[in-house]
């Protein structure tokens, strides 16, 4: 039975006007929701248990995604899983997280609702305790329904030194899963076409923390917008390295393959949300490798390629048949292709 | 993917272009093919296949994209279109980024025009009737494969009686461009990878005369590597074993000889055949297509008046030559220094199959 | 300007049919073509069938590769 009674109602200027209207709102969409002792606490900032000599890790994103429900996620989960996963490929563990809400009148109170029940069920799967937030109503037109900043706060583990120069020529580049999922399933429901394709959004600090406990990861990075090949490029481009990716080892399902196909887009550019490249001592690929398939996140794993000392600060590919081509960052955004 | 992964087979792929490269083991000299298709010049380079093949195989990158090849005038009419208050342009995604003679429909959408980039042109229609206040304008760009989709929507827009549906025609033919590219004589080709698509709709009739008068053999080829590592071995055994140069047919499944007739009736329908303007190789007798008397009321330039400003070119771009094949882009003073893919001056740099931005992505020399 | 791709025919509606490859499913125009059957193939090109895929002759050249392969 639903708590409270949000059906036909609407987003009013006076939900962020700072009066009661607004104090209910945040009572009912995110205090009761988000529930947790800082939160309670109420004051204009969050006051945070001391952390000792840990070294702290701090992010921050603004998803503005249309639509803000698709497939397999929304603009609620996108908005922790995102941050969280900022804040895991750094090696940190993902603690407290903010969320600033810009809000459009008229809104329907209804998918507000939706969306703070998606954050709260994201965060509790995450680990993490939204602790303090905000809240701005725009008058219609001047938002585009809801958008959402989150920032983040985690802690580095022990022993834990990522970084580009550790990089070295033989590593491995290992992902967890298959490619190109988020993106697709976003555009599924601009383009209007029917697929079962689902976005990966995922919070990753369970997977990664795994990982590194396997030992050997040199370097990590989500590829979020601009897909795994613009963070090869920028990994490339950072350690003065060459890449080498194999078109075969790299993880597509049937459905995202087709349906890129078919728009003319390249699933090496198109956002992830649940994926996670990590750059691997080559000794220890292996056992990084197996860890990673025994975790939900990581069943589909696989090493689809190297770093090489050939082709310095580029990223090369071996198609499919066996040819090469040099993948390049992407420039401006990726138009479906028609022509 | 049924029909699709099995042309991607790589133990096949390299035996086929072992028995390419095996033909040209005895051929003196090097031997040039020629791809008039966008979508053939993507796949080419998507695929590798040029690193399989022999250095003897000089590839050419020609007019075969349907952006690169339509001038600054039909750009400028389409801002200026843009710019009036109650139009709505619809285009497919290439012509958004491409620049005119001095802005683009993705700055003008940044200023507030109201522009749609949409999957297929029957969009337009549901846009049009969505919005009855609206002048709806889709832009008509591509080559015969296009032109028969274009055809149908304006004939449903008529029986369901769309007034605001406009469409600005662009489309262009291939055979005059393959047959202007010979008469030219500026650059030599041996061998011509003609459009998989073009001819599922064409067929195999109008690239006869070109090879009876010009001895240029010409190969239908799909897209798929293998279809391209077939065909290549085609036209690489007309070229070295020195056959009667003929028109051949390696995309069968797909391409019938006589072409789709019910898609050619409806062009015929629809289009006349008009003298055109093709950026680099100028004004080509027969080679475009544009909206006939009885179909007045949907052709925007009979029924949208506005100004469109001076034409002009940037005096170095060159664009015009890399289209022909004549220089490469590393050639241009421009290319990767001033213009690149988020600066693009001209149009072969912002299409995703122009050829200069095909280089500046795959090749980077 | 010919990025084509040969889905299923899945359903018929009239001069529109749905498609579908690997699970994407589209609505597409059919009014290119004259007989079309569920079951076919059809090269959709921008929301339309511009061809049906010859089923012969793609098993045609699937087994003259498979011959190339053997060798």
């Amino acid at each position: 039975m639903k708590k409270k009674n949000t059906e036909n109602k609407k987003i009013l200027l006076s939900h962020g006007s700072g009066g009661t209207a607004m104090s209910t709102l945040i009572k009912e969409m995110m205090i009761d929701k988000f529930d947790n002792p800082v939160l309670r606490q109420l004051t204009d900032s969050a006051v945070l248990p001391p952390s000792g000599n840990k070294q702290l890790c701090f992010t921050t994103d603004s998803y503005v995604v249309n639509p803000v429900f698709f497939p397999g996620g929304d603009i609620g989960s996108l908005a922790v899983n995102g941050t969280v996963n900022d804040l895991s490929v750094m090696g940190a563990k993902p603690l407290y997280i903010s969320c600033s809400l810009i809000i459009e009148e008229g809104l329907d109170m209804d998918i507000l609702d939706k969306i703070t029940t998606s954050m709260e069920k994201a965060s509790k799967k995450a680990n993490v305790q939204i602790v303090t937030g905000d809240t701005k109503v725009v008058e219609r037109g001047n938002a585009d329904k809801i958008f959402i900043n989150t920032a983040g706060i985690g802690i580095i583990q022990k022993n834990t030194i990522l970084s580009a120069k550790r990089i070295k020529t033989g590593d491995k580049i290992i992902i967890n899963g298959e490619i190109g999922a988020h993106g697709l399933a976003v555009m599924s429901k601009r383009e209007n076409f029917k697929t079962n394709i689902k976005s990966d959004c995922a919070p990753l600090w369970d997977l990664i923390d795994g990982m590194l406990s396997a030992g050997g990861i040199k370097f990590m990075r989500d590829p979020t917008r601009g897909g795994v090949a613009t963070v090869l490029c920028e990994i490339a481009e950072q350690s003065g390295f060459g890449i080498q990716i194999n078109e075969e080892n790299l993880p597509i399902h049937d459905n995202v393959s087709s349906f890129s196909e078919i728009l003319g887009l390249d699933p090496l550019y198109i956002a992830n949300e649940g994926k996670v490249i990590a750059i691997v001592a080559k000794n220890r690929a292996s056992s990084v490798l197996a860890k990673m398939k025994k975790h939900a996140l990581g069943k589909e794993s696989s090493i689809i390629g190297e770093i090489t000392n050939k082709n310095k600060s580029r990223v090369v590919l071996e198609t499919i048949i066996g040819g090469k081509r040099i993948i390049d960052r992407l420039t401006g955004d990726q138009l479906p292709r028609i022509c | 993917m049924k029909y699709i992964t099995e042309y991607r087979n790589k133990d096949l792929s390299h035996k086929i272009a072992d028995r390419i490269n095996n033909l040209l083991n005895g051929y003196k000299g090097k031997i040039s093919l020629m791809e008039v298709c966008g979508t053939h010049t993507h796949a080419i380079f998507r695929s590798g296949i040029m690193s399989l093949l022999s250095d003897k195989i000089e590839h050419l990158s020609g007019p075969g994209c349907p952006v690169c090849v339509t001038p600054n005038k039909y750009i400028d009419t389409a801002i200026a279109y843009s710019r009036l208050g109650d139009t709505i342009i619809t285009t497919f995604g290439d012509m958004i980024k491409v620049p005119g003679s001095t802005s683009s429909l993705e700055k003008e959408k940044a200023s507030g025009s109201k522009v749609r980039i949409i999957y297929s042109p029957l969009e337009s229609l549901e846009i049009a009737k969505k919005n009855p206040e609206k002048k709806i304008v889709f832009l008509g760009v591509g080559f015969e494969t296009t032109a028969p989709l274009v055809a149908s929507t304006i004939l449903s827009a008529k029986d369901e009686n769309i007034k605001n549906f406009f469409v600005l025609s662009g489309h262009k033919l291939i055979p005059p461009a393959m047959t202007a590219l010979l008469e030219s004589k500026e650059i030599k080709i041996d061998g011509f990878i003609c459009p998989g698509h073009v001819s599922a709709i064409i067929g195999e009739g109008p690239y006869r005369p070109i090879v009876k008068k010009y001895g240029i053999p010409s190969v239908i080829i799909g897209f798929e590597p293998l279809d391209l590592l077939e065909g290549i071995e085609m036209l690489t055994k007309q070229i070295t074993q020195r056959k009667k140069p003929s028109v051949e047919n390696q995309y069968k499944r797909v391409v019938r000889s006589e072409g789709n007739k019910k898609a050619l009736t409806l062009i015929d329908k629809v289009f006349d055949v008009k003298d055109s303007p093709w950026r680099g190789l100028g004004l080509l007798l027969k080679s475009g297509l544009s909206i006939k008397k009885a179909y007045a009321k949907f052709d925007a330039e009979k029924n949208i008046e506005c100004e469109i400003e001076k034409t002009k070119e940037h005096p170095e771009c060159i664009c015009g030559k890399v289209l022909m094949g004549t220089k490469k882009p590393y050639d241009c003073k421009l290319y990767s220094k001033t213009c690149t893919p988020e600066h693009p001056i001209g149009p072969c740099m912002v299409s995703s199959e122009g050829t200069c931005a095909a280089y500046y992505k795959f090749k980077k020399e | 300007m010919c990025l084509a791709i040969p889905m299923k025919l899945i359903k018929i509606e009239g001069d529109k049919g749905e498609v579908e490859l690997s699970g994407v499913k589209k609505e597409v125009s059919l009014t290119l073509l004259k007989e079309v059957e569920i079951g076919d193939y059809l090269i959709i090109h921008a929301g339309f069938a511009i061809e049906k895929l010859n089923e012969e002759e793609a098993k045609k050249t699937l087994a003259i590769w498979e011959e190339i392969g053997n060798l």
